[in-house]
């Protein structure tokens, strides 16, 4: 990072959909390098703030899949709010192992694991309208909007994290050299 | 009193929702309804997501379950890899495990429980706590504690590392690691890493003490509205040594009544299915456990921090002992129900962990490399071990050609499930009720939610439970059909 170069702030959104929070604890294993990210990015709407969804933003960062209606929407509404949009780590780029139910019929999943469910008092099912509908498949990001960048790993390394925005805050396209780049 | 749970006429009710819950794990939204008064009618968390855990991983060998089951969770991805591989041992007739392999699996599990609970106070919590639960939205984040109180952030991000750095040395990975397997562990502990950890542990000491005298300070300085904010007497659920003390990965199930007299304990985790049922709301994909023997509407519980420390009977380290004593003569001897109060139990944790993390350290079985443990095979196994945020239960069958069969999981979080529907209806009646809504009441509701440190994302793991809806899109993502069967269809 270039520190006699002062520049605007990258505002940045971090969401995770179908995921289970892991890259967005990668993202903060890049430990008390947070302290010198934060000289050069903002965040808009994140887990870690209370920005409930996002404004303009230069960077979008999504961990996790699209298992329901609602991952959509916040998806589609990324898209239009991030000039640039990572899908970060397995579940983002190929549905991750959520995705593992895709070769489920959904049908003999709600009659095996539902009526014959261990130590459930009654039967039944959450149907309220406040709960958004599944899809019959977990699907990844790319299937649904265009994505600029893709960090593999399960969870992308922090190092391949920082190494990737600390490059496009210094304006270079970003590159992840030797170990950087692992799928495990 | 209206139990808030179900508005007699919602026709006409105003919705207000907190969408989604922030600074939390996973995916939560919270639901109010209102009169043309703001009178509250009706609350209610809802748990939105599920991702099908329990279903898929039948059919698979039993062995890639540690590794599977902790992609439920990138906070507390050890918990779930160790509650699967106890629960495994049991599978592969490793009834005990060698003392090498077990004390690794502990140097890792209090290693977790030290970053979550650091991650937890720090990063999510403590700007509610510092600024006030309406301060403005810009600051009322980790950023803003950063600025506003750089040495206590500082220390969260350093504790953090800390615990994050032992799983890596013992798991082999920060986040999603492979070190257990069932019948112990597969990965020696070299003496340079274990100096590393040794190097660490002065500092570390030092910041957790300093995080409970945060939390006392908060406490004495507000003393009446945390006692008060959020509060619901309930039963209290962990596991415990079987002499009593605090263990957070091994033991036996012990529940006390809201006054503190015990319900049951000893019952040995195999033993959950008789213990626990659990019911299910048509709102919500978390499930709603109570106490068999009390039935669903007494016999509800909480678990986590707050639970363990007041239902062990005492710490076996002596810095956490001695700082458990002093919390609970605060409350005078009496069962401390508040939410807030977790945060309190949370920070002693964490020195907690500290101090068996230096004992481990300390212990010469620790760098010994016999590893394995095997015996006859069995069809069943019970996991029981109390993440950092409660007590967690993996259940699974395994058949003769090492598939597995069955799988049931009942997370910390569910097991909070209707302690935080009740928390966050106290603080609507006390907060809301009548007032015209402003952003900074509505994170009043999520400061009750956040004192819990739920994983919302651990508890999306059932699939069965669910409307059956089938969306087509096009590459534009554009909807090209939709089809909805809801489950009535089905029965």
């Amino acid at each position: 990072m270039n520190p006699e170069r002062p520049k605007r702030k990258l505002r940045v959104a971090t969401t995770s959909l179908a995921g289970c929070f892991g890259c967005h604890m990668s993202f903060l294993d890049i430990d008390e390098r947070l302290i010198e990210l934060l000289e050069h990015i903002e965040f808009d709407a994140s887990p870690l703030t209370d920005i409930k969804t996002p404004g303009q933003c230069d960077l979008g960062l999504i961990e996790g899949g699209l298992c329901n209606a609602e991952n959509v929407h916040v998806l589609l509404n990324m898209r239009q709010k991030c000039r640039i949009l990572v899908a970060m780590g397995a579940c983002a780029i190929n549905g991750g192992l959520p995705a593992q139910r895709n070769h489920l019929d959904i049908r003999d999943c709600l009659q095996t694991v539902y009526l014959t469910g261990v130590g459930l008092n009654r039967g039944f099912i959450p149907n309220d309208p406040e709960l958004p509908l599944p899809l019959d498949q977990v699907h990844p990001l790319h299937d649904v909007v265009k994505i600029d960048y893709f960090l593999p790993g399960c969870p992308p390394p922090a190092d391949a994290i920082w190494q990737f925005l600390t490059d496009l805050i210094a304006g270079r396209t970003p590159q992840l050299g030797h170990g950087l780049i692992h799928y495990d | 009193m209206n139990s808030l749970e179900k508005a007699e006429h919602p026709a006409g009710l105003k919705r207000i929702a907190i969408e989604p819950v922030s600074r939390v794990e996973g995916h939560g939204k919270v639901t109010i309804l209102l009169d043309a008064e703001n009178r509250v009618h009706q609350v209610r968390l809802h748990i939105v997501e599920f991702r099908g855990f329990e279903r898929f991983i039948q059919g698979r060998p039993y062995w890639e379950v540690p590794v599977m089951v902790q992609r439920l969770c990138g906070i507390c991805p050890v918990s779930h890899h160790l509650a699967a591989s106890k629960a495994l041992d049991q599978v592969v007739g490793a009834r005990r495990i060698t003392p090498t392999a077990e004390k690794l699996r502990r140097l890792m599990h209090y290693g977790q429980i030290l970053q979550s609970h650091a991650l937890h106070f720090y990063h999510l919590s403590s700007p509610d706590l510092l600024f006030g639960f309406d301060a403005p939205v810009a600051i009322r984040n980790v950023v803003g504690v950063l600025q506003a109180y750089p040495e206590a952030a500082k220390r969260g991000v350093m504790l953090r590392k800390f615990g994050q750095e032992v799983i890596r040395i013992t798991a082999g990975k920060r986040v999603h690691g492979t070190g257990s397997v069932p019948g112990g562990v597969n990965k020696c502990i070299t003496p340079e890493e274990r100096d590393l950890l040794v190097a660490g542990l002065p500092d570390v000491l030092r910041w957790a003490d300093e995080g409970i005298a945060l939390v006392a300070q908060l406490h004495g300085a507000h003393r009446e509205a945390w006692d008060r904010f959020g509060t619901v007497r309930s039963n209290l659920l962990s596991i415990v040594r079987r002499d009593g003390a605090l263990d957070l990965y091994d033991g036996v199930i012990r529940a006390r009544d809201a006054d503190g007299h015990i319900l049951v304990d000893g019952i040995e985790p195999t033993a959950y299915g008789d213990l626990i049922r659990e019911n299910v709301r048509s709102w919500s994909y978390m499930k709603f456990p109570y106490l068999q023997s009390l039935g669903a509407e007494h016999g509800w519980y909480k678990v986590g921090p707050l639970a363990r420390l007041q239902n062990c009977d005492f710490i076996p380290t002596p810095r956490a002992e001695a700082a458990r004593q002093a919390f609970a003569a605060t409350a005078g001897g009496q069962i401390v129900h508040a939410p807030l109060a977790f945060h309190w139990a949370r920070m002693i944790e964490l020195l907690h962990s500290a101090e068996v993390i230096a004992e481990l350290l300390d212990d010469p079985d620790l760098l010994k490399n016999d590893l394995m443990a095997s015996g006859p095979r069995a069809t069943t196994g019970v996991g029981i071990i109390e993440a950092p945020r409660g007590t967690l239960i993996h259940h699974y069958e395994v058949d003769a050609q090492d598939l597995v069969t069955q799988c049931n999981l009942i997370v910390s979080t569910t097991h909070n499930n209707q302690a935080m529907n009740e928390a966050i209806r106290e603080v609507a009646r006390e907060y809301l009720d009548g007032r015209e809504i402003t952003e900074g009441l509505l994170n009043h509701i999520e400061v009750a939610i956040r004192a819990y440190d739920p994983c919302l994302s651990c508890a999306t793991h059932a699939l069965g439970k669910m409307p059956l809806v089938v969306e087509l899109l096009d590459a534009t993502g554009a909807l090209v059909d939709r089809r909805v069967r809801d489950a009535e269809q089905l029965a």
